[in-house]
């Protein structure tokens, strides 16, 4: 695999052919928020919060856009921002959508004050997951248990367990348990036991 | 048959590969009229395909239903064009034949009820569409005589 170079906020960096833009910043020691993202999962690109903003292409072709930039690789010669203007305004409007989703999970609310977003700013019913997908990606990912699962879609897609795997693996494994940004999932778990097995919620 | 030997000559069909998952499940739909859960349980098995992902392709299209349907299914088109023509009209005498609203199921399992927001033949509307088969510019009368039609 070839090396290639490219400058984030002004410092030049070399990396890996494929390497996303998202790993090459955390190289040079930038931080860029996230929330849908771990070190033992696929990329995904669901939360958004990592936009950057990219100037790529030859010299007659050089074009900007905002990519998400967990799923964006790296490119030869590329120039990326990871806060402008434009991002902040970006990432506040992501984080007030997210917020109104699930309005007190203690991770969104700090990412709100980094970036001035409001939690009323819409307004709906909480339904307290964001759908990032981290509990059913490490299910299927590292577990491979497939215990949890997202159903329907839209605004009516909710993160679902599977009772007959569920009951039987993830008591003593709940290691999503601390990858969820807003605690929903906990919340589904508890339910989830207290129609299978329901002589023994205390 | 039972129903695992229809399920296994469905499989058989297409081929047991993760790939043929949505072909599988239509013809299982097409067949049996929704998905019981021993089927979709063989499906995974023989497809190697986690139970999870197949609830959430079968929860995802409304092609696929996870509870019992009828063996005929109306749609009624809702769409503008059928709409100002009275498709209001056509629909509350459905309703009022079959006892069901849309979305619903009688208890004979001959009926399944649901609305569209259009069937793309505007020019025949109001359009009511029962089994694949599009019945146009019906009026409260003539979706009583084409709803007498089916057994």
């Amino acid at each position: 695999m070839s090396e290639i170079q490219l400058e984030i906020d002004g410092r030049a960096v070399r990396v890996e052919e494929g390497t996303t833009i998202l790993a090459a910043a955390r190289k040079l020691g930038i931080a860029i928020p996230t929330l849908c993202d771990h070190d033992g999962l696929e990329p995904y690109g669901a939360c958004r919060l990592c936009i950057v903003e990219v100037d790529s292409g030859g010299p007659a072709s050089r074009r900007s856009r905002v990519a998400a930039s967990c799923v964006a690789p790296a490119e030869a010669g590329a120039v990326v921002r990871t806060r402008t203007e434009k991002l902040d305004r970006f990432r506040r409007t992501l984080l007030e959508l997210e917020l109104a989703r699930a309005p007190d999970s203690p991770r969104l609310q700090e990412l709100a004050r980094e970036h001035g977003a409001r939690r009323d700013h819409f307004d709906g019913d909480a339904s307290f997951c964001i759908h990032c997908g981290l509990c059913v990606r490490y299910c299927a990912e590292v577990k491979q248990l497939h215990a949890v699962g997202f159903i329907d879609r839209g605004i009516r897609k909710e993160i679902s367990f599977l009772p007959e795997i569920a009951g039987r693996e993830c008591e003593a494994c709940k290691e999503c348990f601390p990858l969820c940004p807003t605690s929903y999932l906990q919340a589904a778990y508890v339910l989830m036991r207290s129609f299978v097995v329901p002589s023994r919620m205390k | 048959m039972s129903l695992l030997e229809r399920v296994d000559a469905i499989i058989d069909r297409h081929g047991a590969e993760p790939s043929a998952l949505i072909q599988v499940l239509l013809e299982l739909q097409g067949e049996l009229h929704w998905l019981p859960r021993e089927a979709l349980a063989r499906v995974g098995e023989r497809l190697v395909v986690p139970q999870s992902r197949i609830q959430r392709i079968a929860t995802f299209y409304k092609a696929f239903s996870l509870v019992p349907k009828g063996r005929h299914e109306i749609h009624v088109c809702m769409g503008t064009a059928c709409h100002v023509r009275g498709a209001g009209r056509v629909l509350d005498k459905v309703k009022e034949l079959t006892g069901i609203a849309p979305g619903e199921t009688d208890l004979e399992l001959k009926f399944s009820l649901e609305t569209v927001n259009c069937l793309g033949c505007c020019a025949l509307g109001p359009v009511m569409e029962i089994d694949g088969k599009t019945h146009g510019k019906l009026g409260a009368e003539g979706a009583a005589t084409v709803l007498e039609s089916y057994e």
